[in-house]
């Protein structure tokens, strides 16, 4: 879980670099996106790069997934269904200590997950085409992002990114076995920054365009 | 008196060796009848109790090859008391190489037991203590360590040599543990079968030998019967007939006083130790006493008002209003005298109407000049533990206002009558730890229960007890037997007459009138008249248990009502003989206080001539007169001497 | 003070089992929490009605045995046990819902009455060092540095009282189970079992429908002796370097 987990947050990172680049123009981004497609050439045919990348991604959001979905299922097992809502006192529904990120784990993933759906939909195949369809994977992303309520789609859905990075690094850590207790303040304050960089990364591009700032 | 008891034949320990002391054990050893590992197989061995003395004594049985059955009443094995000791073990390690020896730690606990203990079992004590610690730290006992890595020691109840291990101060519980795991480790390798909420309510024995125990189911209320080639009791003290102790609440006398019913005779049931450092009673609604670790005694200052029902603040009565009575009485050990001393001065100056606290029992122990004199840091360092614990418990801050202490029943050094491998009168029935009385004499000496126990459970029972098995197996019996079916119905018609009665007092109302009467006349200070008064008051007390206890529900279920009430019922019977035996015993001893023999000081006055004997007493029936068998004390290293503390 | 308890009744493990309400007006505030139940024991006894039934046996915080769950915290509203959690924690007129430890592992067997023996077979499954009686060398052979030790003795003052699982979303036992291996794992006497040990302990503790850990840290935050989060990232660390080594 841990391990596919840190590379989907490898993969974010350089993505949200990539997405960066739209400050670039239209330029340098398409010959960014381009260059995804020939990395490694000649060693590697067209897209070998991409393909090859596209195996482990995949591979690991499924296998992250079914290790969720297997932890789910144990959690409902083992709390006959209902987790942390089976007392039946309402009086401590939070927890004592417990992080908002943390519940929002496994809602947060599903969201996720969908968001990635209709996210490739959109900018990678362009079936999904606001604002017009184009060849230029820039002109999708300027396209897209000029109307709100797909700007506000992204919006949650790195929300919900945020906030399942910042239990999911630190998780990832203490599942790794390296989080000692002289540690673990600093392993959560990473991990916040860290989720909170990766949201603020990802927002900007298009929140720049829904402004103006680029296109 | 004699109306109260009679006197038999005396009883002798027939298995204690000869010769030099050092070599006893060994020639035991020796002597001792093996049984091989092929024929281990085919005998099988009930432990009850999975304190430190049953779990090591089960583990090792197990290891050792023979089938194990155990069984406790709490949830899990890992429950049982002796995780609650606290302080430490000792072991003549002599790792300080401060004069430490077997010898000396024989010689400290026989002088500690105030010359009531026997010579050959005390030694054999010393000697093994040293395997225990080695045992422990393999297994992966935490104790305590210094920086170089090696076990760190200090001194405990006032003796002058640092022998005592420890693991911060939660010792009993990590020795539980690693006797817990060695137990579970033979659970999963199938020679022990563990019986967690299995409560004995009797024991069963056939043609004079003990071959199986009754058990109640705590979950389902069944009654079943365990048979085996020998039985083992390992059920701890019986402290909890005052109601009020540092035992745990299920804490009960039920195992041993059902072997005594049917046979075993009962030694020095009178020998309770007071503890004076305890937290005292809030309220009526108080259920148990706790503990503080006497080490307080270092740096606070005891003392109550001069003045009787002085119920100001405490920091508003001034320094000349204040008796610090210790330190009047005792000046040279102020308020370091010994455990004994220290708990009845305490009772004495409450009796006298000047105790503090709700009810007026309890007096200060005031750190305000060891504040003044050390720092509030220096203190906190120290007892900082101690402080919120005792913040925890009272909600006052012992920082600011004097704790309040009170001395409260602890251990019990009486208990069932077993010769030098451990065994009872009755042949195939062994007793080991707080359950027996061998090791103690008349007052036990701190960090050296546990040592008991884990001695008697690793390392002697397992040498012992092949003695006897190696007549077994002996011949199969089942619960058809005539002898059991009588044992089992008896069982069924004493549940059925406590859950018939329904009548208008709870036990635990009883239980706290019958602890409030041994308290006040079979605890601290005790006299003839009292004591006689005291049985009157038990044996009416009794009647009116069986005429008019209220015990709700039905056996078919987890009845912790029904749990309680045969538990009290037994502690019933068990307080008169503690008074017939404190009342027969006319000297003091050890925590056997008698008021009418003391010096002139005040301290307790032996009488060696009359009364140094194991007194061992044999049941006769419920009210009648028990029959007195005295094991007379013989002391060959050991002189006895009169404590003095001036 | 005057009390309102709303306590579960199941009178066995078949039966559903509800919340049913008392109220209480002679509360006194140095009682501790099971005191208080005893009270309420005395009078429904004197009813003639079933007093409640709840483990505890030391009432000093040592034993394990006490444990329910108090207005959903387990333990209550003080980092410590039941039976060391006194009356002065709540106010005058409050409202305490008590419910037993919830965990399917953990099946009530009446009231607040739960069946723990999971734990025991967890430790069975390898929560030791096997040392035969009377196969010890001197204790002084191996010395344990004193940091080692410690992390060792704070991991090993568990007491087995569940309510890490009753607190932990997923109804995991992985403190319980951490604090057994790091304990175990930090002397040197334990080395020779570590991998075995962990690989089996955790099988064990997954076989006895306990939930997975999704390092929520609830656990941590209401275990009455304070072990360490970091217990179960030193279980993680060992389970993967046995699962690495292959030498189980
Ligand atoms: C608060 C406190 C602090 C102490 N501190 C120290 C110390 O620092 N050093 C020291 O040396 N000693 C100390 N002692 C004394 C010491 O802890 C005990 O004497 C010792 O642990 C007793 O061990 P045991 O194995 O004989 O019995 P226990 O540990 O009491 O075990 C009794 C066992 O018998 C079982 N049992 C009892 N009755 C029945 C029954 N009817 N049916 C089935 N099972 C039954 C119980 O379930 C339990 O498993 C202390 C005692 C107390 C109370
Ligand atoms: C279907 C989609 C997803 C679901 C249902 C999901 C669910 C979960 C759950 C339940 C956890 C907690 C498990 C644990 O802590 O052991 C988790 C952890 C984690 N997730 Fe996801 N997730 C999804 C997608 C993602 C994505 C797309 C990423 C990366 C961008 C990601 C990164 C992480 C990380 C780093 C962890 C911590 C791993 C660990 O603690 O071992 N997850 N996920
Ligand atoms: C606002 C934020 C985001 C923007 C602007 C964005 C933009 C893009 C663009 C433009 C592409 C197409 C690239 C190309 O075809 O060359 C792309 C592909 C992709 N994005 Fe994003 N993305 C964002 C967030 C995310 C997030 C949060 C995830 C994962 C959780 C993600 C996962 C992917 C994936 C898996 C691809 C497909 C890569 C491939 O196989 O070609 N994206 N993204
Ligand atoms: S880890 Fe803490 S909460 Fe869990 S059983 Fe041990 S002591 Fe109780
Ligand atoms: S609360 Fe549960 S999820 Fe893990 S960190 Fe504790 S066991
Ligand atoms: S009763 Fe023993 S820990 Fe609470």
């Amino acid at each position: 879980m841990a391990i596919t987990g840190a590379i989907l947050v490898l993969f974010l990172i350089a993505h949200m670099y990539g997405n960066l680049m739209i400050f670039g123009g239209q330029e340098a981004f398409d010959e960014y996106s381009h260059h995804l497609r020939v990395l490694g050439a000649p060693m590697l045919p067209t897209n070998g790069f991409l393909w090859i990348m596209r195996v482990v991604l995949l591979a690991s959001v499924l296998i992250h997934m079914y290790a969720a979905f297997t932890l789910w299922n144990r959690a409902r097992q083992a709390t006959a269904g209902k987790g942390s809502r089976r007392y039946h006192s309402k009086k401590n529904r939070t927890g004592v200590q417990r992080t908002y990120a943390s519940f929002t784990m496994r809602w947060g993933g599903v969201v996720i997950a969908l968001f990635v759906l209709y996210h490739l939909l959109h900018l990678t195949t362009n079936h999904i085409a606001p604002g017009g369809a184009s060849d230029s994977p820039y002109e999708r992303v300027v396209n897209g992002f000029q109307i709100w309520w797909v700007v506000l789609t992204y919006f949650i859905s790195m929300l919900a990114v945020g906030f399942h990075l910042r239990h999911g690094l630190w998780s990832a850590v203490q599942t790794l076995g390296k989080n000692k207790a002289r540690r673990q303040r600093a392993i959560n304050a990473v991990a916040t920054a860290v989720a909170v960089a990766i949201t603020v990364g990802f927002l900007i591009p298009p929140f720049s365009v829904l402004f103006g700032l680029v296109g | 008196m004699t109306e109260l008891y009679t006197e038999g034949a005396p009883i002798r320990d027939e298995k204690a060796p000869d010769g030099p002391i050092a070599e006893r054990w060994d020639k035991r050893r020796f002597s001792a009848r093996l049984v091989n590992p092929a024929n281990r197989r085919k005998l099988s061995i009930i432990i009850v109790g999975t304190g430190l003395a049953g779990a090591s004594a089960a583990a090792t049985l197990g290891e050792a090859g023979y089938n194990i059955k155990s069984f406790c009443y709490q949830d899990s094995p890992r429950r049982a008391h002796s995780i609650a000791a606290q302080g430490g073990i000792n072991a003549a390690k002599n790792y300080r190489n401060d004069g430490d020896s077997i010898y000396r730690l024989f010689y400290d606990t026989v002088k500690g037991g105030d010359y009531r203990a026997r010579e050959s079992n005390v030694y054999r004590l010393a000697q093994v203590s040293v395997e225990i610690i080695d045992q422990c730290v393999a297994q992966g006992v935490p104790f305590a360590r210094e920086y170089g890595g090696l076990l760190d020691n200090r001194s405990f109840g006032g003796v002058q040599v640092s022998r005592t291990f420890y693991a911060r101060g939660q010792t009993g519980q990590q020795l539980l543990l690693g006797a817990y795991q060695a137990l579970e480790r033979q659970v999963a390798a199938g020679t022990v079968e563990m019986y967690t909420r299995h409560e004995m309510l009797d024991l069963i024995v056939v043609d004079g030998r003990a071959r199986g125990i009754i058990v109640r189911d705590m979950v389902t209320g069944e009654i079943e019967t365990h048979f085996a080639d020998a039985v083992v009791l390992a059920t701890g003290g019986y402290g909890n007939v005052f109601f009020l102790s540092t035992n745990a609440m299920g804490s009960n006398v039920t195992a041993i006083w059902r072997a005594h019913r049917k046979g075993a005779f009962f030694a020095n049931p009178c020998f309770t130790q007071i503890h004076p450092t305890c937290i005292p009673v809030s309220g009526t609604y108080q259920s148990k006493l706790t503990l503080m670790s006497e080490s307080l005694r270092n740096d606070g200052r005891i003392w109550v008002p001069k003045k009787k029902g002085d119920t100001r603040d405490p920091r508003d009565i001034p320094e000349e209003e204040r008796d610090y009575y210790l330190e009047r009485m005792y000046p040279a050990f102020g308020n370091l005298v010994p455990r004994d001393i220290a708990s009845r001065a305490a009772k004495r100056v409450c009796d006298e109407g000047r105790g503090v606290g709700p009810g007026g029992l309890g007096v200060y122990l005031d750190f305000a000049d060891a504040i003044k004199r050390m720092g509030r840091d220096a203190v906190e360092a120290k007892y900082g533990n101690l402080f919120d614990m005792y913040e925890r418990i009272t909600g006052e801050n012992p920082y600011e206002v004097p704790m309040r202490i009170y001395p409260a029943v602890h251990y019990t050094m009486g208990g069932l009558w077993v010769d030098y491998d451990l065994q009872s009168t009755i042949p195939g029935l062994f007793v080991i730890g707080e359950a027996n009385f061998s090791d103690h004499g008349a007052n036990r000496l701190g960090a050296s229960a546990l040592m008991q126990g884990l001695a008697d459970g690793y390392f002697v029972l397992p040498n012992t007890i092949n003695d006897y098995l190696a007549d077994g197996p002996f011949e199969k019996i089942d619960e058809n037997h005539p002898e059991v079916k009588e044992a089992v119905e008896g069982v069924r018609a004493r549940l059925e007459k406590l859950l018939s009665i329904n009548g208008s007092r709870t036990v635990d109302s009883f239980h706290r009138e019958l602890g409030k009467i041994m308290w006040d006349y079979c605890g601290m200070e005790r006299t003839e008249e009292g004591l006689r008064k005291a049985i009157t008051l038990i044996r009416e007390l009794r009647d009116e248990f069986w005429r008019d206890v209220k015990v709700t529900g039905v056996n078919e279920e987890l009845n912790q009502t029904l749990e309680r009430a045969h538990r009290v019922a037994d502690f019933m019977e068990l307080a008169e003989l503690m008074c017939i035996d404190a009342l027969h015993r006319r000297e003091s001893c050890g925590g056997h206080f008698r008021a009418e023999s003391q010096t002139e000081d005040g301290e307790a006055l032996r009488h060696d001539d009359e009364f140094a004997y194991v007194a061992a007493w044999e049941f006769t029936g419920v009210g009648e007169p028990p029959v007195l068998h005295k094991e007379a004390l013989e002391y060959e290293y050991v002189e006895m001497k009169q404590r003095s503390y001036k | 003070m005057r009390i309102t308890l709303r306590v579960w009744r199941q009178k066995s493990r078949d039966d559903e089992g509800r919340m049913v309400t008392y109220e209480l007006d002679d509360v006194n505030e140095n009682m501790s929490f099971l005191e208080m139940l005893d009270v309420l024991n005395e009078k429904l006894t004197l009813q003639g009605e079933d007093p409640i039934a709840f483990d505890h046996d030391c009432r000093e915080g040592i034993c394990g045995a006490c444990g329910v769950v108090i207005n959903g915290v387990a333990h209550g509203p003080e980092v410590t046990t039941t039976c060391q959690l006194h009356m002065r924690s709540f106010k005058d007129g409050d409202v305490i819902e008590v419910e037993p430890w919830r965990a399917k592992a953990f099946p009530v067997i009446k009231d607040l009455v739960v069946d723990r023996s999971a734990f025991d077979r967890i430790i069975q499954a390898g929560g030791y060092i096997s040392a035969p009686t009377g196969t010890a060398p001197d204790a002084h052979s191996v010395p344990v540095p004193k940091a080692d030790a410690d992390r060792a003795f704070d991991a090993a003052t568990c007491i087995g009282c569940g309510a890490c699982v009753a607190a932990c979303p997923n109804a995991s036992a992985m403190l319980f189970t951490a604090a057994k291996i790091t304990h175990l794992g930090m002397l040197p006497q334990g080395q020779p079992e570590r991998a075995s040990r962990v690989v089996k302990m955790v099988n064990q503790h997954d076989e006895e429908g306990f939930g997975g850990c999704t390092n929520i840290g609830e656990c941590a935050a209401v275990c009455p002796k304070g072990i360490p989060l970091d217990t179960i990232s030193q279980l993680n660390n060992d389970l993967l370097s046995a699962l690495a080594s292959g030498k189980l």
